[in-house]
Order: structure tokens, then C-alpha cells, then sequence
């Protein structure tokens, strides 16, 4: 079985899977989406009280959440669109101008 | 359906959809899509099943899904039998002992693949009794394609083939109210929802089709930065507005049963939803207030409407 | 077991035989008995098979994409306008490598709209990417589509199979036929157990991505390859049928080639009315020949010239249109197989048979007279004609 880890642009046809099937799930989570970001929301942890209401809101599954505890951001999805930070009721999310999460 | 809903408790389920998919920053489509996948029970089994459409090249552009559970992609026009086809399927399998376990199968299409394209489709699925749910993700627009007019698109709005000229100020035609047309069906369930607060109403809903036996329909709000023209930090202070204008009313018709999800404190005016948009703007010029009353006068009048039917 | 039987009939009982997981079903004429009989084995509990009632030809293939992507072995049949409607999602089910089977009863195209048979349906789906098999009779029929699983399914083809029968003419006219056991068919055609379905355990199968043109190129050569492999895998098939059935099956039937000088080249049922042509023509003494297309995609390219390299003038009859005002699709298909033979016949394309025009004996032993003048003069006349239509020259 073919593993989309194998395929990519150099893969000759012969390797790649027939129909473009892919056997795998999430695959997309090991693609770059992080590198879009033009703005960047900064999590302040201490000022978290955990209501989780960025988490359903954020478009790229970008906020872990683990044992009740809302966890920093996976900027390897997050494209910065800053809905999170409208959503927080607490001073818990700032947008900062550029890519990098800490300036 | 027993157990009260708990934000805390739901979003520590592992995403069903992942990130790493190519839907533009902002785009309520992510949030519709991972809102519904929420609802299904943990341990259960879907097939994900998408019209073509901005979501179906973002969330599977080979080699790279976004999906957890197994998906399937066809055509544009037809995601509804596709869907009914894998039903058709797990039953066939099922019954010969070739597969087990609960499998729940989820579609989900743009307005243009629901409203228009797919229309056909859809109403030969839900007539036929599948056991399915029909997700329509309404951005009220063919987004992919570049904004172009579909029959979700509202009265007036500016869309690339409605644009806004010295003769023409956006789309001439009311939208088509296709919640309704789907309650015609006379379905087990057909909800109309919006991501919105802490997901209850989409949640619950989303819940309760994916459990009721038999074809269920939702019809779920999903702005578009870039097609509406707004700031896509804005995502759920537009479907709140839409909500608490009355333009995107939440409701539910349960085995006949129409029931409102949601009566606005204080019933906002039209403009309040539409000015942040820029596809309304030419209806905030001098000489066009008449298209914000006409527009008012309609939603009331789908309002009161609704009120009527639920008993509300 | 010998049995009187329409084609439509022949082909539903060995559905019923078959028993296949989904079917998608949508009349139209002359198909339309096919899912009838079907829905009659379905409710006297002959079969267990899903039969979907869509809404459409459209929604039909759409259900049967997705259940066999699912892990279903699925059937459908349609005509025509019906196929025409299927059209894109043909392109689907080859291009994801499901191997559904498709029973085409072919019907002229509209407009106007005409419900008897030529090939103009099937012939426009021929570079779908579906492999097809045209009969010539209710027995190849029946066999071709309990010999379309297996080729279909075989995991180096993995591509859809649309076998082809000419409406009315071969759908409704009753013949004696033999019909298998259905144990015997059962164990011919096996279980379906493709290597990944949507409803697998233990590992989730994402369909139908959105490919970008790094990869889209190479996706489709995969497709290409899997065509080339099939005229084998349907060669070892018809060895495999010929052992259960004593019928022997290839990619083309020659009759009465071995000496030929003049020949044929066409499809389906007009080959029976072609034959008794050849037999009449040959106790004449004319050294008259035909070869019949059996699979069309693949397309026996190297099989045809070997056939065809003794004759002096052939003529190929296309019962479909293509407008290409240089010829039809059987046409230009012979006149590439032909391109590298040292020694090429002359060669003319008759148009004929369209929207139900019917063909006789006396048409075909015209034609061959028509070759025969060819041969001896060298002169071709007109590449591509028409024939059987009513025309000013002809009455006057």
C-alpha cells in the first residue's frame, strides 16, 4: 500500500496510487498552512479561563485541547484570521502583525 | 441525544477535521464542516461525502485529506446520490456480513451544489429515504468559481455576474428558500442553523441528524470573507447578526413538527447585518434606502411567517 | 440449459445470477426491461440486492460510483439519452478505477429523439476510459456481462465495463440460448474484494481528490496502462468462459477470413445479417470475408491488421455518426490499425443503420459488390458514404 508520505512531486507514476486514492487519514496535516499567516494570534495562557469558545470557531482545527486545558496554538495550521480573538471573552488572544507567533 | 450538551467535553474529541487543508484564513466552511463531524459520536464510523466545491479542493487536494474518516468526492451535481450510493452499499454489506458497526454518512455542498446544481439530486436521495445527512454549507454564492450568483444568493447583493453598474444593482431575484422546499420532502428532520456562541444550536442539530434514522437535511449559514466583503476576523459577528436580524432565522421541523430555535431579545434592522458586507454596499447610497426597506419588508414578512408556523 | 429469451432477459437473469450488491436503476427505452425483471427478482427475494430507484441516468451512475468505491460490487443499465446524461460521471468511475459493469442497449442519440438502435450512444462514450464489449446476439449477451466482473475487477485493470447489445433488435427478439448454472456462474465470477472501500475497518480510503496538474498527468498514464493490460486480462477471461461454457470468445471474430479478398469490419448484430451475406456471396465464389468488433476499448489495433492483411477492399460500417465529416469512430480506429502494414487494402467507411434504418442481405452483397468493383478498378470513389437512406440518385 502507498503511503502519502511517499508521494510527492518527483514521484514517478508508477508509485503514485491509482485514481489518486489516498489509504490514510489526515493526511493534510502534514502540509503547511502556517506559512500564509500575515498576522498572528499570541495565546496568553495566564489569562486562559479554558471556556474553549475559540475551539469550535478556529477554521483549521488549530487549537489543541487536552484534559479540559485549551493548549497554544498549532502554527503549523493556524493562518491567522483572528476569529479566536474576536471570541475570547478574556484577554487571553492577541493578533500581532507578521508570520512569527512571538515578536 | 440524552446527555446536555457540553462545549468542554465535545472539543476535547479529536478534530475529524484536520488542519493543513487549503480553505482561505477565516472561511466559515472550516468551521461549519469540523462543527457537524463534532456531533458524531466518538467511536462511530463516517463517510464524509463532498460536492465539488471550495471545501471538496481545499480538504482533499492529493495527496493530502483533511478527513479522519473515509471520503469520497464524484462531481459536482451529485453528492447526494453519492452519498445515497455509499448508503446503499453499507446496507448491501451489511446485510451479506461483509462489514459492522455503526457507519454514519455525511454529505456536505456549497448553496450552488445544494441550491441549484444539485438540487435534482438531492430531492431524489431524500425522497428515496437514505439514511443520510445533506449538509448544505450556504456561503449564498459559487465561491470557488469566483462569486458568482446562485438561487441562495439574497435580493441585491453584488456577486460577479449580479455586479453593480449604472444599470444593474445587484441580484434582481429573491433567494430561494430551500429549508422549506426540503420540509416538503416531508423528512424526518430539516434544521437551519449558523456557527454561532458556544455551537449548541449546531451542535445539538447536527446531533440530531446524524442519529435520526432516515434522510435529514441542515442548512448551515457560512459567511465568506472575500465573497461578502468583510473582515474575516468578523466570522461570528456576521452569523449573529444574520441570526438576530432575522435574516438567517434558526429553526427545526421534526417529523412535522416546526419548532424556532431562537427568538431575538430585541429583533435588530436588516442593516445592521448588511452594512459590514460589501456586497450590500451600493444599497447604503443615497437614493437606494429603498432596497434596504424592500429587503426589511421581506424578512419581516418571512418572519412572521415562521412565527405563524411554529406557534411561536 | 437451453431457454427462449429477449436480450433484455437474458441479461437481467444474469444479473439475478450474479447477484450483485447495488443497483442503480432509471427507465428508458429499450433498457427499461432490464431493471424491471430485476425489481421482479428483488421482491420475490431471488436476489438481495440494494436496488436503488433513482431519479435519474445521472443519480444511477452516481450511486453506483459511490457504492463500489464503497466496497459494492454495483450494475446499472441505460440507453441513449440515458448514457449521454451519465456522461461525466463515466469519466468519474473509469478515472477512480471502479470497476462497475454498465449494460448499454444501444439507441441512436437525440435529436430528434428516435428510441431504435444505432451505436451513436455508446460511441460517444468511447474515450471515457470504459472498457466495451458489444454483442451480436442475446448469447454474447448474457455472456459478456458474467465476463465483465471479472475483467473489471482484476487489480491491475481496475476499470469499468460497459457491455453494449443493439436495442430492439438483439434487447426484445427472442432466441434459443444456453444459460450457465447459476452455481457455475457464482463460482466463475467470484467475491468482490477490492484491497480498499469506504467502509473498510481498518483503514479509511479518501476518493476522488483534487489533483493538481503534478500529478493529474501521471494519474492518467496509471489509467492508460490499465486499458493496454486489459485486452490480456479479457483474452484469459474468454479462456477461463470457454472452459464453463464451450463458447469461445476474442477481441474480434473473423468469419470466413482465412482467404478473403474482400471484408467487412463492423459491430454488434448486424454481423448475423452480414454473415448469411458472406455465405450467400461465397457459394457465388467470391472470396468475401467479415470481421466483427467484440471489444471496441481496448481497441484491437494489432488483431485487426493481422486480419485484415491478405484482403484487396475492405469496407468498415459505422452505425454511428461522428460528424467529423472525414468518417466514423470504427473508421478512423481501422485506418490508424492499418497505417503501419506494409501492404494496405483499399479502404472505404460506410455510414448505416442509423435511428433503426435497417440493413439486408441484398444491402451488404451490394456493398461487397461495391468492393469487389474497387479491387479490380483501384478506384475508391467516395472514402465515406452513407447507405440506406433515401436519396434523389437513388429513386431516379
Amino acid at each position: 500500500m502507498i503511503n502519502a508520505q511517499d508521494i510527492n512531486e518527483k514521484t514517478p507514476w508508477q508509485d503514485l496510487t491509482p485514481g489518486g486514492e489516498i489509504y490514510e487519514a489526515g493526511t493534510a496535516r502534514a502540509f503547511n498552512t502556517g506559512v500564509w499567516r500575515t498576522n498572528t494570534p499570541v495565546f496568553h495562557a495566564q489569562a486562559c479561563k479554558h471556556c474553549m469558545l475559540c475551539v469550535p470557531f478556529c477554521p483549521d482545527s488549530a487549537i489543541p485541547v487536552k484534559d479540559g486545558k485549551r493548549l497554544d496554538f498549532n502554527y503549523m495550521h493556524c493562518k491567522g484570521c483572528g476569529i479566536c480573538e474576536n471570541v475570547c471573552p478574556f484577554p487571553a488572544i492577541t493578533m500581532v502583525t507578521g508570520g512569527v507567533p512571538h515578536d | 441525544m440524552s446527555k446536555i450538551y457540553n462545549l468542554k467535553r465535545e472539543v476535547e474529541k479529536p478534530p475529524r477535521l484536520t488542519g493543513g487543508h487549503r480553505l482561505c484564513a477565516g472561511c466559515g466552511a472550516g468551521v461549519v464542516v469540523s462543527g457537524v463531524l463534532r456531533a458524531l459520536n466518538q467511536e462511530d464510523r463516517a463517510v464524509v461525502v463532498n460536492a465539488t466545491s471550495c471545501l471538496e479542493v481545499s480538504t482533499f487536494m492529493y495527496p493530502y485529506t483533511a478527513y479522519m474518516d473515509s471520503f469520497i468526492h464524484s462531481a459536482f451535481e451529485n453528492s447526494a446520490a453519492t452519498c445515497s450510493g455509499v448508503e446503499a452499499a453499507y446496507n448491501a454489506l451489511k446485510r451479506r456480513g461483509k462489514v459492522d458497526g455503526t457507519v454514519k454518512f455525511i454529505t456536505f455542498a456549497g448553496d450552488g451544489g445544494t441550491y441549484d446544481i444539485g438540487f435534482q439530486s438531492l430531492s431524489g436521495a431524500m425522497e428515496r429515504g437514505h439514511d443520510m445527512v445533506y449538509v448544505c454549507y450556504d456561503n449564498e454564492a459559487y465561491m470557488n468559481t469566483g462569486i458568482q450568483r446562485s438561487s441562495s444568493t439574497p435580493l441585491f447583493a453584488r456577486t460577479t455576474t449580479t455586479p453593480v453598474g449604472s444599470a444593474g444593482q445587484g441580484k434582481k431575484q429573491n433567494k430561494k428558500d430551500l429549508t422549506e422546499i426540503l420540509v416538503a420532502h416531508n423528512i424526518p428532520y430539516v434544521a437551519q442553523t449558523a456557527p454561532l456562541g458556544n455551537f449548541k444550536d449546531l451542535h445539538t442539530k447536527s446531533h440530531k441528524a446524524i442519529y435520526t434514522e432516515g434522510p435529514c437535511f441542515l442548512n448551515i449559514l457560512s459567511p465568506c470573507p472575500r465573497g461578502w466583503d468583510y473582515p474575516m476576523a468578523q466570522l461570528a459577528q456576521i452569523t449573529k447578526l444574520a441570526v438576530d436580524t432575522c435574516v438567517w432565522p434558526l429553526y427545526e421541523v421534526e417529523e412535522g413538527i416546526w419548532r424556532l430555535s431562537y427568538i431575538p431579545k430585541k429583533k435588530l434592522p436588516v442593516e445592521e447585518f448588511m452594512r459590514p458586507q460589501g456586497r450590500f454596499r451600493h444599497m447604503f447610497q443615497k437614493g437606494n434606502e429603498w432596497m434596504i426597506e424592500e429587503v426589511q419588508k421581506q424578512v419581516d414578512q418571512r418572519w412572521e411567517s415562521l412565527l405563524e408556523k411554529t406557534g411561536a | 440449459m437451453i431457454k427462449q429469451l429477449s436480450g433484455n432477459e437474458a441479461v437481467a437473469y444474469a444479473l439475478k445470477q450474479l447477484n450483485p450488491d447495488v443497483m442503480g436503476a432509471f427507465p428508458i427505452t429499450p433498457s427499461t426491461e432490464i431493471p424491471e425483471y430485476f425489481a421482479q427478482y428483488v421482491a420475490d427475494g431471488q436476489v438481495n440486492t440494494e436496488f436503488v430507484t433513482v431519479e435519474s441516468e445521472h443519480s444511477s451512475m452516481s450511486v453506483c460510483i459511490a457504492a463500489q468505491a464503497a466496497g459494492a460490487r454495483t450494475v446499472c443499465a441505460t440507453s441513449s439519452c440515458g448514457l449521454a446524461l451519465m456522461y461525466e460521471l463515466l469519466y468519474v468511475a473509469a478515472s477512480c478505477r471502479l470497476p462497475i459493469t454498465l449494460v448499454c442497449v444501444n439507441r441512436a442519440l437525440s435529436g430528434p429523439i428516435n428510441i431504435n438502435n444505432d451505436h451513436s450512444d455508446s460511441m460517444g462514450a468511447r474515450d471515457s476510459g470504459w472498457i466495451q464489449i458489444y454483442a451480436e446476439n442475446n448469447q454474447e449477451a448474457y455472456d459478456n456481462v458474467i465476463m465483465a466482473m471479472p475483467i473489471g475487477e482484476t487489480p491491475w485493470v481496475r476499470l469499468p465495463v460497459m457491455t453494449c447489445m443493439d436495442g430492439f433488435i438483439t434487447s426484445h427478439a427472442v432466441e434459443n440460448m444456453q444459460l450457465l448454472d447459476s452455481d457455475v456462474v457464482k463460482r466463475f465470477v467470484g467475491e468482490y474484494k477490492p484491497e480498499n472501500y469506504l467502509l473498510k475497518k481498518e483503514n479509511p480510503l479518501a476518493v476522488g481528490p483534487y489533483d493538481i496538474s503534478a500529478y493529474y498527468m501521471e494519474h492518467k498514464v496509471l489509467q492508460a496502462e490499465a486499458m493496454k493490460a486489459a485486452k490480456a486480462r479479457i483474452l484469459e477471461v474468454a479462456a477461463e468462459f470457454e472452459r464453463i461454457s464451450g463458447r469461445s470468445y476474442g477481441l474480434l471474430e473473423e468469419y470466413r477470413m482465412e482467404d478473403a479478398e474482400l471484408a467487412l469490419v463492423l459491430i454488434g448484430s448486424t454481423a448475423g445479417t452480414a454473415k448469411a451475406a458472406v455465405d450467400r456471396l461465397r457459394e457465388k465464389g467470391v472470396k468475401a470475408g467479415l470481421v466483427k468488433i467484440r471489444v471496441f476499448r481496448p481497441f484491437p489495433g494489432q488483431e485487426l491488421a493481422k486480419a485484415l492483411a491478405g484482403t484487396r477492399a475492405v469496407a468498415v460500417m459505422d452505425k454511428s455518426e461522428g460528424f467529423s465529416a472525414n468518417g466514423g469512430p470504427l473508421f478512423s480506429e481501422t485506418c490508424s490499425a492499418l497505417y503501419d502494414c506494409k501492404e494496405r487494402p483499399y479502404l472505404i467507411n460506410i455510414v448505416y443503420g442509423l435511428g433503426g434504418r435497417d440493413v439486408t442481405t441484398g444491402d451488404i452483397e451490394k456493398l461487397f459488390g461495391r468492393l469487389a468493383n474497387i479491387a479490380e478498378t483501384g478506384d475508391i470513389g467516395s472514402v465515406y458514404t452513407h447507405m440506406g437512406q433515401r436519396s434523389r440518385e437513388e429513386i431516379a
